[in-house]
């Protein structure tokens, strides 16, 4: 059978979006299992100290054992627990977080679906991973799971209301939600023609509610492994607990992912010269997303953790009022001649 | 015959009727939010099907994304026992079908009345049709107006909800957030220069 | 396309007040501290400087906003009693929201954009600008009547009035879907001509009359729709219930006129029948149960009732001289109330509500000029002459006989009578009954006491010379008709 008749079929269509996804989501899984040992590497030497460097080289075969145990390690059910809804929250949190990555660019065109939308796609369904917390919690019957899912929700809306605004600035400027030609709105010269410099507030609001919204150090008062001992996934084990793990894994380098593209001009080199050009571009794209997530880890090393109300405050009272500040600045901008700095 | 988009439709169509009645009657009031939630899911993909991807999405958006969540949160608060809330169900349940009956009764008539009925199916869209930007055209030009007065009904909201919820009680033992910004050094370490003892 | 910013200007009253709510709001929210009175000061200011545009383009007529918005006398009336309304309410309620801790620069924000939703209906050329009105209303309403959270009774009242508000824009709702499924338009004028082809025999528009009227009478108040009215109004602080019975009413009002006047004209025939019920029982409801009440709040709300019933009366005439009746009354009706629940929020003390009617008893001998005032506001609600109440009872029934309805002004008479039992009740109470021990020194406000007197006056001298607030209400409903 040649390649022409298979095209013709009726479920050629099916079977090449499974081929894109699988694609896709097998290097993701992998990233998340090598960024679990690069974040214990790495905070292990910003602490002076090695991390993990027993099982194969230097500890390279670490995330293959850790997910070994997780797979053999049983799945405890509460007795008070509801039991379907206890092991649906697993899985409503992990499926969010890969379906995201449908949306994503990994190059110019490569993606696993071109919507037109892409932008508004993703920020839909990342709110959607909060349903897995909450429902963790609730199910888990549990007070300390309770409070780390009520946390996380109010701490989700909160912060989602700055992405979004963030979300908008962006495209007001690109004029697009496809997610493709907002970082093609950033071609031209090099890392000063990204959005990162005209929209530097919005840049940065929008990386730290991506940690918040990931509930990482210092926004991980859902989890508060000393306060609420491990919040919303207290009574999780095995395989349940791993999806969680994953999720917000998956999660970290989707908000690193698409902070290189809205503000750091995604596969664009930073300076449109050879030897630059040579890399190509998805290498670009990676390698950006690569030190957005450093800096996760980087943070996470550094910051003690925030008080509950002052994430509340930062959220409401400070990101909010500037994001929208700084919307009317745009829209004025782009209305006078000040445009050619933005376009 | 059946393509791949009317096969889907038909599903989340079927999804959709039935989440929507597992919302009435489901028994835990955390279940009927999240069916209602599963209902706003397979709406949004409906629009989707139909090629508005914006309603869909802001849909999921703001409907499963913020409001919904803000209900689970409420619902979960609150130890309702919605077995109690229910009991009359059953007697009032001959008078609210007959009441449906009649609204579907009325949507019937005026799709058979009405021009609706012949409204032929719209156009096929030109290829680089945009959505959002069809959208945005018509509100901010058509329907400027009404869309003004909606911001103003939404800011009587925010208002109402605000002037309605806040209280200030006296012996609570939260934070003055603001107090605690305005606070320097001075206020808080005094620094007193004391002699050493001499034996 | 034609350009949508087009004729803007006609709409500069309800753009000026929406850009004052938001100055007062930010105003008040810095300097509450050092200037208490800024948000009632500039309140004032802008019901002044909408009255100043209001003028400028009376008589005006056109749309604006693809036909969203409608410039026309009818409007311009509406308005200028809306704010004539407003301004009354923030006189007469400035000590009663003192001393509740209620004088907060929201109550004002919110009587605004009450107001800008009176303004939206009464020039709203579309169903959707027209429900959009009617919701910025609502949702001011059932905020203002909730606002008092120290009084469990203004909490379950705002509750009350939110859940069957509720119920009642959704029948408005299903009865605007129905009328767009008929006529494939929203417009007001679009609906009217595609009625035309309509019969009155066809009973998807029976049904979309029904729905739109069951609203709009909810809205209004009348029977059997009027359940909640005694509850809120009793259970509102007073200064909200003299709001409630004032500038909303008018948008009630507007509501009939844009949605069945203009919209339905051509089927009148079918909404006259459900007038002519709404308009009976509410005259029943009203004059009978008020007799039994004690509460003068809750007494005047089912007065309300009645007062609505004499008003669908002139609706259901359909004439102009039957409109303009309807408007004389309702403006009349807003006269009224507002006198009648200003004279109990001059009674009121920080700790005393005075709404039991034997708070009145020998008002006559501790405050005369108070009692007269008072009488003159009961000799018009129950219409006796001279007063404008009875002028304003006189046009609706002449022009129900007009239209050839004789049974029903005959009803309305006779109901009419009855009524007049409990306001002349009042009137007793005040003039032949011993004050009671425990009733507390009267405050001195002495603004409001001003403002109540030309209010009250004001009855008496439009009762003797009506004409031209008649001429004013026809001149309005000239060009609708």
């Amino acid at each position: 059978m040649n390649i022409q008749t298979l095209q013709d079929h009726f479920w050629w269509p099916v079977l090449w979006s499974v081929l894109k996804i699988l694609v896709v989501v097998v290097p993701l899984l992998l990233a998340v299992a090598y960024l679990t040992l690069a974040e214990r590497k790495v905070i292990g030497y910003i602490q002076v100290r090695l991390g993990p460097n027993r099982v194969g080289i230097k500890g390279s075969l670490q995330p293959i054992a850790d997910a070994i145990k997780l797979l053999f390690k049983e799945i405890i059910i509460p007795s008070s627990a509801n039991r379907f809804l206890f092991l649906a929250a697993p899985v409503l949190a992990f499926v969010p977080a890969m379906l995201v990555w449908a949306a994503i660019p990994f190059g110019p065109g490569m993606a696993i679906s071109n919507m037109n939308a892409g932008l508004l796609y993703v920020l839909a369904i990342a709110g959607l991973g909060v349903y897995g917390i909450i429902v963790a919690g609730w199910a888990s019957n549990s007070k300390y799971a309770f409070l780390g899912a009520m946390r996380a929700a109010a701490q989700l809306v909160a912060y989602e209301i700055a992405m979004g605004f963030a979300l908008v600035g962006v495209l007001m400027v690109a004029q697009t939600l496809d997610l493709s030609k907002i970082v093609e709105a950033q071609a031209g010269g090099g890392f000063w023609s990204w959005y990162w410099l005209p929209l530097f507030p919005f840049f940065l609001i929008y990386f730290i509610s991506g940690v918040a919204e990931t509930n990482r150090a210092p926004f991980d008062v859902a989890e508060g492994e000393s306060e609420i001992v491990a919040g919303f996934h207290v009574e999780y084990s095995g395989m349940a607990f791993a999806l969680f793990f994953l999720a917000e894994y998956a999660n970290m380098i989707f908000v690193s992912i698409l902070t290189a593209i809205l503000f750091l001009g995604g596969w664009y080199p930073p300076i449109n010269l050879p030897p630059f050009t040579w890399v190509p571009g998805t290498a670009w794209l990676i390698a950006k997303t690569a030190f957005l997530l450093f800096v996760f880890l980087w943070i996470r090393a550094t910051f003690p953790r925030y008080r509950y109300d002052q994430i509340m405050r930062l959220g409401w009272k400070v990101f909010i009022p500037v994001t929208i500040a700084w919307i009317v600045v745009i829209g004025i901008a782009l209305e006078t001649p000040l445009r050619v700095l933005l376009r | 015959m059946l393509n791949i988009t009317s096969i889907l439709f038909y599903a989340f169509s079927i999804v959709l009727l039935g989440a929507a009645t597992m919302v009435v009657i489901a028994r835990n009031p955390v279940y009927a939010t999240l069916y209602l939630v599963l209902a706003f899911f397979s709406a949004a993909a409906i629009f989707l099907l139909l090629g508005a991807e914006f309603l869909g999405l802001i849909l999921i958006l703001v409907y499963v994304g913020a409001v919904m969540v803000l209900f689970l949160f409420v619902v979960m608060m609150l130890d309702i026992n919605l077995a109690r809330l229910k009991e009359g169900f059953l007697s009032y349940l001959p008078l609210g079908l007959a009441i449906a009956a009649l609204g579907v009764l009325e949507l019937a008539m005026v799709y058979w009345t009405a021009p609706m009925g012949h409204i032929p199916a719209p156009a096929p869209f030109p290829g680089n049709y945009d959505n959002t930007r069809a959208l945005g055209y018509v509100l901010y030009t058509q329907y400027l107006y009404p869309f003004e007065i909606a911001a103003a009904i939404l800011l009587v909201a925010i208002i109402a909800a605000i002037a309605l919820t806040l209280r200030r009680r006296s012996g609570t033992k939260s934070q003055r957030t603001e107090e605690q910004l305005r606070v320097q050094a001075k206020d808080r370490v005094h620094l007193v220069d004391l002699r050493a003892n001499k034996h | 396309m034609t350009d949508i910013t087009a004729h803007w200007t006609l709409a500069l009253p309800e753009i000026w007040v929406l850009s004052m709510a938001c100055v007062t709001l930010l105003a008040d929210l810095f300097f509450a501290e050092k200037l208490r009175d800024i948000a009632a000061v500039l309140t004032g200011l802008t019901l002044l400087g909408a009255a100043v545009l209001t003028f400028m383009l009376m008589g005006q007529r056109g749309t604006a906003f693809a036909g969203m918005f409608i410039a026309d006398p009818f409007a311009n009336v509406i308005n200028l009693f809306s704010y004539l309304a407003v301004f009354l309410v923030v006189i007469y309620s400035g000590r009663y929201l003192r001393e509740r801790g209620l004088y907060r620069g929201e109550v004002f924000v919110l009587l605004l954009f009450a107001l800008l939703g009176v303004m939206i209906m009464a020039s709203g050329g579309n169903l959707l600008t027209i429900y959009l009105g009617l919701e910025l209303l609502a949702l001011s309403q059932y905020a203002l009547v909730a606002m008092y959270r120290d009084s469990l009774m203004a909490t379950e009242a705002g509750l009350k009035y939110f859940v069957l508000g509720a119920l009642a824009s959704g029948l408005l709702l299903y009865g605007m879907s129905l009328l767009y499924g008929l006529t494939g338009s929203l417009d007001v004028r679009d609906i009217a001509a595609g009625l035309v082809n309509v019969t009155g025999a066809n009973l998807v528009l029976v049904f979309a009359m029904v729905f739109i009227t069951a609203g709009i009478a909810f809205k209004l108040g009348a029977a059997p729709f009027h359940m909640w009215l005694p509850d809120v109004y009793q259970g509102a602080p007073t200064a909200i219930t003299l709001f409630l019975a004032s500038a909303p009413k008018l948008g009630a009002f507007a509501l009939i006129i844009r949605l069945l006047v203009d919209g339905s004209y051509g089927v009148m025939a079918v909404w006259q029948q459900i007038f002519i019920v709404l308009a009976i029982a509410s005259l029943v409801v009203g004059n009978v149960i008020a007799i039994a009440q004690g509460n003068i709040k809750r007494m005047l709300a089912y007065s309300t009732v009645g007062h609505v019933g004499f008003l669908a009366l002139g609706v259901l005439a359909g004439t102009l001289n039957g409109l303009a009746s309807a408007l004389f009354y309702t403006v009349v009706y807003v006269l009224m109330s507002l006198a009648g629940f200003g004279m109990i929020l001059l009674l009121t003390r920080a700790d005393f509500e005075a709404e039991r009617i034997d708070d009145f008893k020998g008002l006559a001998r501790r405050k005369p000029w108070y009692a007269a005032m008072m009488l003159i506001i009961m000799f018009s609600m129950a219409g006796v002459p001279p007063t404008v109440g009875f002028y304003a009872k006189l046009a609706v029934f002449q022009a129900v006989i007009e239209a050839g309805y004789v049974w029903v002004a005959v009803i309305g008479v006779l109901l009419a009578v009855i009524g007049a039992f409990y306001y002349l009740r009042v009137i007793k109470v005040m003039y032949f009954d011993a004050p009671e021990d425990a009733a507390p020194e009267i405050a001195r406000d002495d603004v409001a006491a001003a403002f109540m007197s030309v209010n009250s006056v004001a009855l008496l001298i439009l009762g003797i010379l009506p004409g031209p607030l008649m001429a004013f209400c026809i001149y309005a409903l000239q060009g609708v008709i």
